[in-house]
């Protein structure tokens, strides 16, 4: 892989601390959920980590995203707040939606986090929507909409595409393909999966075609998409191959054989990244150990303040549905 | 008797008639090898071979319009949409084409197809996988709607559903799929649009829908012990409803509390009640109550799920002040 010494060290360590804090928080969101301290559902982002923090890394703070179901990694990305983030999961009232939303549908418009979404698919018309206000205000910023192959077989994806496309708004599609919908293996229903950013040439727009579990092709391939898009000159489709290292949720069970759950989790954006930062000289064993440390730190403190925090009241069980 | 949980009664359906009849299939995200995600189609693919059982694409909206197309060839399809959330997607194919193609060409063309799905709260999954939309489907003309609530119903109807030439839809429920029940070894069918007294009283009249039976039915147990005799009525079919046996009932109590899962505005009880109130208001010593959902969207707080919907202590109590 190409030399990581081009690059501002800034950066590379910026790179480094987002996919940590994505992989730390989702390692020990696993155990809690396995251990029952939570209920519902949770699906966690662990293999995919290089796409929400390359695409992120090239946003601005007041720029927007739309997520999945598998949302906590975008949030993170994003800039999320653990203290706000572990207290929503655990249905407690400092919850970054007051511990009404929880996992699936976690959101933080402070940050520009549109949603965590329920329903595969339906975050691309809303990042259209967001465009068009974006347009419409003349404020230059972006939004990007992350969503999956399996979500890119909906109507949705087609609506949103062409509708963005025609109206040159400053939206990038960031297709996250780990090559599962749901419980489906995806090339099991879809004729053509490797290259789905192939799918822009439909809407005349430009597609890419990227290595998704490296960060800094994530990087410079949406950096240059929300260029192009704040520039005026339209949407952009990502196409960026990864690996789920989970079930859909947690406490699936997985249709992969064991050999292709290996597989997948043979393939680690986070080791090997820290592998070229080691091999380049812009990080230690040591250093790389402290920053763990130090991240799993605000991590276990995180859940320590959630687990410590009030429940929703009863009496709050009908608030909300009126703006006040 | 033989004892089977509310899936296997389902999956012992499916087998049963696509054994019989090889026009029958089943069409569904994650229904081959995952083996459904309520596990109702579990070993079905192997059994069936892929062909017959189809999984697809996540794409609601498809999923319902090829269940119509085959259907109106002279299939007989059985679609899956694990989630009701998500046939918010669907609703097109199923308001102007499903209910209405049989209605637009009289005579000619019939619509042999049955949509399996699911409803209610449970676990803390929030409110995009949580909702009781049957309503929604109940004011749509040309559907008919069942809502099994134990094993026997579920298999019994499924069964009827599958042979029936216009289009049902069979609400099943999340909480139910592990109840397990008496399900007789030889084949039996359970007619559509036949409700089912599930116990017998003379005070009062609980009459529930699917999930909501068993705490009506635990409700009616403790009422017992406050001196009060409750009858609960399983309509099992919501369209048509079994106005006769819901009218006797009443005519025996001169009392009805009708209680669902779904939110109350406008929901199946506003329906019954109306029903109740042309039919058997002389008989009635009280209005028609309703106890169901709150009128909000539940929250993913699995500590406020049960303030949100009725339980057998909340029905007790209400029946209780009723006739207190």
């Amino acid at each position: 892989m190409e030399s990581l010494k081009a690059l501002d060290k800034g950066l590379v360590e910026r790179m480094h601390e987002g996919m940590l804090r994505i992989r730390l928080f989702e390692e020990t969101q696993s155990r809690l959920f396995k251990a029952g301290e939570q209920e519902g559902f949770t699906h966690l982002y662990l293999g995919e980590e290089a796409i929400a923090v390359g695409a992120c890394l090239a946003l601005n703070p007041d720029d927007f995203i739309t997520s999945t179901h598998r949302g906590h990694g975008h949030m993170i990305a994003k800039g999320g707040d653990f203290k706000k983030m572990f207290a929503e999961l655990y249905g407690r009232t400092p919850g970054a939606c007051l511990g009404r939303s929880g996992s699936l549908h976690i959101a933080d418009r402070g940050i520009g986090m549109l949603g965590a979404n329920g329903l595969v698919g339906d975050g691309n018309p809303i990042a259209v929507g967001a465009g068009y206000s974006i347009r419409l205000r003349g404020t230059k910023q972006v939004v990007a909409s992350f969503f999956g192959d399996g979500a890119s077989n909906q109507g949705t994806f087609h609506e949103s595409l062409n509708m963005a496309a025609s109206f040159d708004l400053p939206v990038v599609f960031v297709l996250e393909n780990n090559g599962m919908s749901c419980g489906t293996i995806t090339a099991s229903v879809c004729k053509v999966l490797q290259n789905l950013g192939d799918r822009a040439v439909a809407y005349g727009i430009p597609g890419e075609n990227i290595d998704g579990m490296d960060v800094v092709e994530v990087y410079r391939t949406v950096g240059k998409a929300v260029e192009r898009a704040r520039a005026g000159k339209g949407p952009t489709l990502v196409n960026c191959q990864t690996f789920r290292h989970h079930g859909h949720f947690e406490g699936d069970i997985d249709v992969r054989t064991p050999q292709q759950i290996k597989e997948a989790q043979s393939h680690d954006a986070v080791a090997d990244f820290e592998k070229r930062m080691l091999r380049d000289g812009l990080a230690t064993e040591k250093s790389i150990r402290e920053r763990r440390e130090r991240i799993q730190a605000l991590v276990d403190e995180a859940v320590d303040f959630a687990r410590g925090a009030p429940k929703a009241p009863a009496a709050d069980a009908m608030k909300f549905v009126y703006a006040e | 008797m033989r004892q089977l949980q509310y899936n296997e009664a389902l999956n012992e359906a499916l087998i049963e008639e696509m054994t019989r009849d090889e026009k029958v299939i089943l069409i569904g995200e994650d229904v081959g090898a995952y083996g459904g995600v309520f596990k109702v189609s579990k070993g079905l693919l192997e059994r069936f071979g892929p062909e017959r059982i189809r999984d697809t694409p996540i794409c609601e909206s498809a999923i319902i319009g090829t269940a119509t197309g085959a259907a109106l060839m002279g299939m007989r399809p059985v679609a899956e949409i694990s989630f009701i959330d998500f046939i918010l997607l669907a609703m097109d194919q199923i308001g102007n084409h499903v209910a209405k193609i049989m209605q637009i060409a009289p005579g000619l063309l019939e619509l042999p197809m049955v949509i399996r799905t699911e409803g209610g709260v449970g676990g803390g999954i929030g409110c995009q996988h949580s909702q009781s939309l049957e309503a929604l489907f109940a004011h749509l003309p040309g559907l008919k709607i069942v809502m099994p609530s134990t094993p026997y119903d579920a298999k019994g109807l499924l069964k009827t559903a599958i042979r029936d030439n216009t289009p049902v839809m069979c609400i099943e429920n999340k909480k139910l799929y592990a109840l397990k029940g008496p399900v007789p070894e030889e084949e039996y069918f359970v007619p559509i649009g036949k409700a089912d007294v599930k116990r017998e009283g003379k005070d009062i009249t609980i009459i529930a829908t699917s999930f909501m039976v068993h705490e009506a039915l635990k409700a009616a147990e403790a009422l017992e012990k406050d001196g009060i005799s409750a009858e609960v009525v399983d309509p099992r079919t919501l369209v048509p409803l079994d106005v006769d046996t819901l009218v006797a009932s009443v005519k025996k109590t001169a009392r009805a509390l009708v209680v669902h899962e779904a939110v109350e505005r406008c929901g199946i009880g506003a329906e019954i009640s109306a029903v109740l109130n042309e039919k058997a208001y002389d008989y009635l010593d009280g209005p028609v109550l309703r106890h169901a959902g709150l009128n909000v969207s539940l929250p993913q707080n699995w500590h406020l799920e049960p303030v949100c919907i009725p339980s057998a202590d909340s029905i007790r109590e209400k029946v209780k002040s009723i006739l207190g």
